[in-house]
């Protein structure tokens, strides 16, 4: 059983501000689900044996680099906030 | 010719395009009038983009001068709002991505424009893709054209409804437990999810990435083959992604999924799907041979729900960490860094979203990771090797794509549980990675009302051709 403090816990790992009114409704509602997922806990088996698939080390090669500044722009232009070349976001420390 | 875009297929649309019949700026306005005039009521699309007739004039261009013609050249497509088109708003019907326009193409975007396709908008869906009913719009939700008090499935529900109100010719969708399949049986479309891997997910908004898939919701299963045929294939910018061999045919050995569910589950299983499913198998018994295949004798199967609703959140919970109100999309400012991730997360994005990374949270915190992030995985496992050794009795799975018929708008709002329900029969082949498409196969009649039913296919990795094999003879014989 979930308590309202293991969804206070959980919103603060997950960095959610969850408003006051939905925290019982979410906490029944997790507690529901996980009630039903829990049931491959009945299944038996034990370790997964780590097979390598067929796709596999596909780190390509660290050449070609495209030109410096050449998705700058666009990729800044959807940041909420930002000064000259940077996101901003608020003091950190 | 005047255009009855309720006969129209990508491969006749195609004729009559390369004949002269019709040009593909006439055929676009033929959509976007439905459009106009339907979409008030149905919300299939969040936008129709404004520049829709320049790339009809441009697949005309082509066409006059029988320059780089393709299948999908001048064809009208709709998509789904979590696919990335360059230019254009893109937001996965969440009000955290409001103001976001993307800067590249998806992949799947780029094979489909070197073929000259016309994009006509984006479509509704459940916030990141997260629901069976696209109530989780943060946009209103979709109604189903064949009855507007019910919805049209979801995720991908605007995509099925823009194809079902003959709003587009197809349309892309994802799948990452059904958002495709499932959508198409309740709209009466073709719905495909390719084998994992097949099709790139460069440019798609991630959202369990062991899971997702892109693949079209089509009229006919020949429309499907065709886009996915422009889609697949190996891309440096999706290490998942691979080639599949061209496999040679095998004679078709259909197996029928029958004693499929826990007892306690049985019960939300509608009984006209069942007779439904015993109808499809008859056809299929006209065309390959039938063999029964027990749940009871494949244990795992019956556990693909709950395995899936353990690695989805989790992923969901990791790969939804990139929205945080600063490199993208919105900001809720708050008086500090930290307040500005709580507001920006906590408000903008919706419910079902919230829940699911909650969920994945759990199932991944300390403590709880090996009861059920990894005991999840070795079902998965289990799960794979299962399907392995079906594969060996036959060449196909069927079983229905939903277990019910479209339900009604707010039916099952309140009830999460309820809600996961609808995807029962489509999760397995996410979980297992195999290819998977849904045909329609019929009628429910509720309420007076014809309400479409799909039955569902699964075929081994990479064999997307049984797929389309079994399902043109289906097609044709059903029809």
């Amino acid at each position: 059983m979930l308590s309202p403090k293991d969804i206070d816990n959980l919103a603060e790992l997950a960095r959610l501000d969850i408003p006051a009114d939905e925290k019982e409704t979410l906490r029944k509602e997790v507690d529901a689900i996980l009630g039903y997922v829990s049931e491959v806990q009945k299944l038996s088996g034990g370790e997964v044996k780590k097979v390598a698939g067929e796709v596999r080390n596909v780190m390509r090669e660290d050449v070609n680099p495209h030109l410096s500044g050449a998705y700058t722009e666009e990729l800044l232009a959807e940041a909420p906030r930002r000064q000259d070349n940077f996101v901003k976001v608020k003091k950190i420390l | 010719m005047k255009i009855d875009l309720s006969k129209l297929s990508i491969t006749t649309a195609h004729e009559h395009l390369t004949r002269g019949d019709f040009s593909a700026r006439e055929l676009a306005e033929g959509y976007l009038s439905v459009i106009e005039k339907k979409n008030p009521e149905i919300n299939a699309y969040l936008e129709v983009f404004d520049d829709v007739l320049d790339q009809a004039h441009e697949a005309d261009k082509r066409i006059a001068d029988k320059k780089e013609v393709g299948l999908l050249t001048g064809i009208p497509l709709a998509v789904k709002d979590n696919i990335l088109i360059k230019g254009y708003r893109c937001g996965a019907a969440s009000k955290i991505l409001e103001g976001y326009h993307a800067p590249y193409d998806s992949t799947v975007i780029q094979k489909l424009k070197a073929q000259g396709a016309v994009f006509l908008g984006r479509t509704n869906m459940d916030e990141f893709a997260m629901g069976s009913s696209t109530e989780n719009s943060a946009y209103g939700p979709t109604k189903n054209p064949h009855d507007t008090s019910r919805v049209p499935g979801g995720s991908s529900g605007g995509s099925a409804a823009a194809v079902a109100m003959d709003g587009a010719l197809a349309a892309l969708g994802s799948d990452t437990g059904g958002s495709i399949r499932q959508p198409a049986a309740f709209c009466g479309l073709v719905g495909f999810k390719p084998t994992y891997g097949a099709v790139s997910r460069h440019g798609l908004m991630a959202m369990g990435s062991s899971l997702d898939q892109i693949g079209p919701l089509t009229k006919t299963v020949g429309d499907a083959e065709i886009i996915f045929n422009a889609i697949r294939g190996k891309d440096p910018n999706d290490s998942t992604s691979r080639d599949f061999p061209d496999s040679s045919k095998k004679p078709l050995r259909v197996g029928v999924l029958t004693h499929f569910l826990h007892e306690s589950q049985a019960r939300s299983i509608d009984k006209q799907v069942f007779d439904n499913l015993g109808e499809a198998a008859k056809i299929v018994g006209d065309f390959g041979e039938t063999v029964d295949i027990k749940l009871s004798d494949n244990p795992p199967l019956g556990y693909s729900l709950a395995t899936y609703y353990i690695i989805m959140p989790a992923e969901v919970s990791s790969n939804l960490a990139r929205f945080d109100g600063m490199k993208f999309g919105a900001l809720e400012e708050g008086g500090n860094l930290m307040e500005d991730y709580f507001k920006t997360r906590g408000r903008l994005f919706g419910k079902e979203v919230r829940r699911r990374i909650i969920l994945g949270t759990y199932v991944l915190s300390s403590g709880y990771y090996d009861a059920y992030y990894n005991k999840a995985n070795v079902v998965r496992s289990l799960i794979q090797k299962t399907f392995e050794n079906i594969w060996e009795k036959v060449d196909v799975l069927m079983t229905p794509t939903t277990p019910t018929p479209a339900f009604k708008i707010g039916e099952k709002t309140n009830d999460p549980m309820q809600m996961y329900l609808a995807d029962i029969f489509t999760v397995t082949a996410n979980i297992a990675g195999v290819p998977a498409i849904s045909i329609p196969s019929g009628f429910a009649e509720v309420d007076g009302k014809k309400l479409p039913l799909g039955i569902q296919f699964m075929a081994p990795h990479g064999r997307e051709d049984i797929l389309f094999e079994i399902g043109k003879k289906f097609e044709k014989i059903s029809s």
